[in-house]
């Protein structure tokens, strides 16, 4: 019955089928011994990926204090609530999930669309801080397993002093985006991780920021924790200390009231910067969380410009309180202090005529009254004598027109003309006229705060003092300048003189304390273009014209005047003038460093009247809410980016105006 | 009658018993990492797959006592019962709206397009039995016996299980192979599927392309449909030469490692006893199949030849499929590596496959 035939090619065919699947056989062990043994190192590398996480522990940042230890930026615990909308499976859905925990008003969940919709996706998006114990751990019971949301807690920067403080610490905010993309630190887009933004904490970010932590965890497929392997725990940044003294900076904070100004008191010794102030300024505490689109508005169309670091960015013609140099210069070419030049209240130089700020004239003046009278007439002589290269040499030498080494972004560096300068940048021969105002601090040059005090600090010590503004050691010693004393010493008697004699420019800024003389020097300094027209009706009262049009007030000074200890620089933008306006607050923030009662007793006055001033320039805002706003945020990695402000300036060589007397 | 009356002590020692002993070293194995495919526990999987097979083997042996030449005349009735349970299907499903596979008959749920996997052996081996030498390739035998694979294929494709049409199309293809059907026949047809193949894409569900495209590119989407393949490849690779371990695997336990106990059983299993393990399994299951094969070479009618080695061949077809989809060689196409996968219905397939081939060896068993 059975075919031997058809037997023996079903064998065939059987034998060739068996032979595919022995081949099929060989595939598989040969791909199976390919994956598990060639490639086997690649994919246990991938599987000990799959299953341990790296999770980042971000290290605090370190605190920023003043010379005695007192907190000026510090940290507090923060819990808060944030959803990555990488992770996030449905925005609505999470969002419905949320409010069965928290309450989310209309406004703030527009917000969070808003910053869903608007921000790159592995950017974290902040649902609601400042959250309380309690609704922090509702949000860790009851939002534990929804994934793209953590609830977080993280230290969020404070700064107790706000304000005071907000141009020279600056302030903290989220990465940028571009600096993620970079870098690619995990660090980066952990959730309520900071980094500084402006000012000391954006220059000593490396140091402050510290070094990340990270624990080693076993996570199931489905995010669970299985265990913790390892942790290495993370290291706090350093702590900064600064040669600020808190106490000084908020006093003058305060007294400078409402005024768009800056003062800055150093140590003339050791060139510690004791005190930086620039107002009015930000509060870096709402910085540091989310700047709300209106009071960003609000503060950068204030003409007080509060973003502005003044002291540091900020640069004006120095007006009088360079007359200094141009007799220092004069002493060092070889003038003979008793020479006298006759001051009629006009000086004339070809067809032109320049004006001392004393229209009768001062008479006869010599070098020793110059000073105290604030003479023009004196220096514009002077000035003609020794040339204008000299007095840029001796400027230079006290420290103005560079850069310090200061952990300042944005340092102005004014400019100290000479002729070789002029040559440079504008392709022109330097003119007399323009020697005549370079003599009194007018025309080409233009001078930061700060470079007026390293300025004063010069002068009073004698030394080369560097300002300093991270006490990180021992103070430095500072060699001399190399201007004989007795320059120096008659330089110092005219601006004790300016202070102390009765005929002197500044008797405002007199010392109230009794065992203790201020020396100074005032400063007025034009900040417009005086028309023929003007010039022919005569003398305008600066406190008639807009504010914008009125003078800077500009005083420099240092105390005690015997031994020079503190140096100070007064400026207050538009401040009408140096010697009624300026020196009363340089005056009261020295007093506070001999006796702090004393000065702190002038302050009510003063802040009642700041307040009144503020309130009715803050009318047209609708100001209460301004900062608690949620709705439509600055991004949370806001920059500043403020280019200081322009001035007009008088053509450099145009005569000096009749102007009221300082 | 013969079965209760008949010498059946004589021919229950004629069974091959070493092939049962292997069988059961696969299936103990399978029930191992069941074991530890559960996290170390007996449930919810090792034990009832334990007691599943237990009753299964006993069903098997049985059926391997059920005289060979029965299933030639079961053949027809088999298979046209499972064509209208499968048109059933298909129109219970039309009813309810939904793909359906399977038929609620009270006790249990029946499942025909996987009994149709051994039937289309069965009816076609039955179909050639009668064919002369030499008539194999003619056209109008041909014809129906490529309507008998046609028919439940199609049936089989709108379910849609893409999977089990190709095991039922490959049973029926091997059949035509065995019986001697011309060899140029099997390369025409070859060629025309490859040139049939964009045609059959368009006619291709979304997850089907999907699959498709994904075993071809598994990193294109190493979260979503590709997950699985990557993953699964993780597990074996990293399994390396001897394994993580018993009870170590990282990917299956921390469910990395998707449908561990069913399709991936293969995996789960590489991961812990790595390329070790696999040879074991591979080379237990390929004497398995050398012992089909002599079976079919060694029996006497071309019936018994055709439907041994053709079950044997879908037996095959199982494994390889779903070895060399674990590894990446396939796409995913859902189905489960016999005797080791948890599962109640593909088991029970498997079983009743091996107890008719066990059928076949004990009747052309010479001697004793």
């Amino acid at each position: 019955m059975d075919d031997p035939v058809r037997r023996m090619a079903f064998s065939r065919r059987a034998l060739l089928l068996g032979a595919g699947m022995a081949g099929t056989g060989a595939l598989l062990a040969g791909r199976m011994a390919w994956l598990a043994v060639f490639e086997g190192e690649t994919y246990q590398l991938r599987a000990q990926a799959n299953r341990i996480q790296d999770r980042l522990i971000p290290p605090r940042r370190g605190w920023i204090v003043d010379r005695q230890g007192k907190p000026i930026a510090m940290n507090r615990p923060d819990y808060r609530l944030e959803l990555r909308p990488a992770e996030v499976e449905d925005v609505d859905t999470t969002l419905v999930a949320i409010r069965a925990v928290l309450d989310i008003d209309l406004a703030e969940d527009a917000r969070i669309r808003d910053d869903v919709r608007t921000q790159p996706s592995f950017m974290p998006v902040v649902v609601r801080q400042n959250l309380s114990w309690r609704e922090f751990s509702a949000c860790n019971v009851r939002l534990a397993t929804l994934p793209g949301v953590t609830p977080v807690q993280s230290f969020s920067r404070f700064y107790p002093e706000a304000d005071h403080f907000a141009h020279l610490v600056g302030y903290v905010g989220a990465p940028t985006p571009e600096q993620y993309r970079e870098q690619k630190n995990p660090l980066l887009i952990y959730p309520g991780f900071r980094i500084g933004k402006d000012g000391i904490e954006r220059f000593a970010d490396k140091q402050l920021r510290g070094t990340a932590g990270s624990s080693r965890v076993e996570m199931t497929a489905r995010g669970e924790l299985v265990r913790e392997l390892g942790t290495n725990a993370d290291t706090p940044g350093d702590t900064l200390r600064l040669t600020i003294d808190r106490d000084l900076q908020d006093y003058a904070a305060r007294r400078l009231g409402d005024n768009s100004a800056s003062v800055i008191v150093m140590d003339c010794i050791t060139g510690d910067v004791l005190c930086m102030v620039s107002m009015p300024a930000y509060d870096p505490n709402i910085f540091s969380r989310r700047v709300p689109a209106r009071l960003w508005n609000a503060l950068q169309k204030d003409d007080h410009t509060p973003l502005l670091n003044k002291s540091a960015m900020g640069l004006y013609p120095p007006g009088s309180t360079f007359k200094m140099v141009t007799t220092l210069a004069a002493l060092e070419a070889g003038v003979d202090p008793g020479d006298t030049v006759g001051c009629s209240g006009a000086y004339r130089l070809g067809n032109n005529t320049w004006h001392c700020h004393a229209r009768r004239g001062h008479g006869g003046v010599n070098m020793h009254r110059a000073l105290p009278l604030s003479c023009d007439t004196y220096f514009y002589v002077m000035g003609r004598k020794v040339g204008i290269d000299a007095i840029a040499t001796m400027a230079r030498r006290l420290g103005l027109g560079q850069e310090y080494p200061l952990p300042l972004p944005g340092q102005a560096k004014g400019i100290v003309p000479d002729k070789a300068w002029k040559q440079r940048r504008f392709g022109k021969d330097w003119r007399e006229g323009e020697t005549l105002n370079g003599a009194i601090g007018q025309g080409y040059i233009v001078t930061n705060p700060l470079q007026l005090a390293v300025m004063t600090a010069r002068l009073a010590s004698g030394r080369e003092v560097m300002p300093r503004l991270i006490a990180d050691g021992p103070a430095p010693q500072f060699p001399s300048l190399g201007i004989p004393d007795a320059h120096l010493a008659l330089v110092r008697q005219g601006m004790v003189d300016v202070v102390n004699a009765g005929y002197g420019t500044a008797r405002a800024a007199r010392s109230p304390i009794g065992d203790v003389l201020f020396a100074g020097k005032t400063g007025t300094a034009q900040v417009r273009r005086i028309s023929a027209a003007e010039r022919k009706r005569g003398v305008i009262r600066n406190e008639a014209l807009p504010w914008k049009q009125r003078d800077h007030a500009l005083f420099v000074a240092f105390a005690p005047a015997d031994a020079p200890r503190y140096a100070c620089s007064v400026i207050i933008e538009h401040g009408i003038a140096g010697g009624r306006y300026a020196a009363p607050i340089a005056r009261d923030v020295l007093s506070f460093l001999f006796e702090p009662q004393r000065a702190l007793a002038v302050l009510p006055p003063i802040e009642a009247e700041a307040a009144r001033l503020r309130a009715v320039r803050q009318q047209n805002e609708a100001a209460a809410s301004i900062a608690s706003e949620t709705r439509q945020m600055m991004p949370s990695w806001l920059k500043l980016d403020i280019k200081p402000p322009v001035f007009e300036i008088a053509d450099a060589d145009a005569p000096q105006p009749p102007r009221e007397p300082e | 009658m013969d079965l209760l009356n008949g010498p059946w002590r004589r021919e229950l020692a004629r069974l091959p018993w070493g092939m049962v002993l292997i069988i059961c070293a696969i299936a103990g194995f399978g029930l191992v990492v069941l074991y530890s495919a559960a996290g170390g526990s007996l449930n919810p999987w090792a034990l009832k797959q334990g007691v599943r097979f237990a009753i299964l083997l006993v069903g098997a042996l049985a059926l391997a006592l059920v005289p060979p030449e029965r299933w030639l005349g079961w053949a027809w009735p088999i298979y046209i019962t499972l064509l209208v349970a499968l048109v059933g299907v298909e129109l219970a499903g039309a009813v309810r709206g939904g793909s359906q596979r399977w038929l609620d008959i009270g006790i249990m749920q029946f499942q025909p397009s996987e009994m149709m996997k051994l039937a289309i052996v069965l009816v076609l081996a039955r179909y050639y039995q009668y064919v002369p030498k030499g008539y194999e390739s003619r056209p109008d035998v041909l014809i129906p016996a490529l309507a008998l694979i046609a028919m439940p294929v199609g049936l089989v494709m709108l379910q849609p299980d893409l999977g089990t049409a190709l095991s039922i199309l490959f049973g029926g293809v091997v059949v035509l192979f065995l019986a001697g059907v011309r060899l140029w026949l099997f390369g025409t047809a070859a060629a025309a599927v490859a040139a049939m193949l964009p045609v059959v894409w368009s006619m291709m569900h979304d997850y089907q392309r999907k699959r498709v495209l994904i075993f071809l590119d598994p990193e294109s989407d190493p979260r979503g449909a590709g997950y699985h393949i990557t993953q699964s490849k993780i597990a074996i690779g990293s399994g390396g030469l001897s394994g993580k371990g018993f009870l170590n695997g990282t990917q299956s336990h921390l469910d990395y490692l998707p449908e561990l106990h069913t399709d991936f059983a293969f995996a789960t299993m590489a991961e812990e006893w790595g390329l070790m393990g696999g040879l074991f399994v591979i080379i237990l299951y390929g004497l398995v199949l050398a012992w089909g094969i002599r079976t079919a070479i060694s029996a006497r009618s071309q019936f018994q030849r055709l439907l041994s080695l053709g079950l044997t061949a879908t037996l095959f077809f199982y494994l390889a499929i779903n070895m060399m989809m674990v590894m990446g060689l396939a796409p995913v196409v859902g189905i489960p590596l016999p005797l080791i996968s948890w599962g109640g219905s593909a088991m029970m397939t498997v079983m009743i496959l091996l107890g008719v081939v066990m059928g076949i060896a004990r009747a052309n068993k010479r001697g004793s």
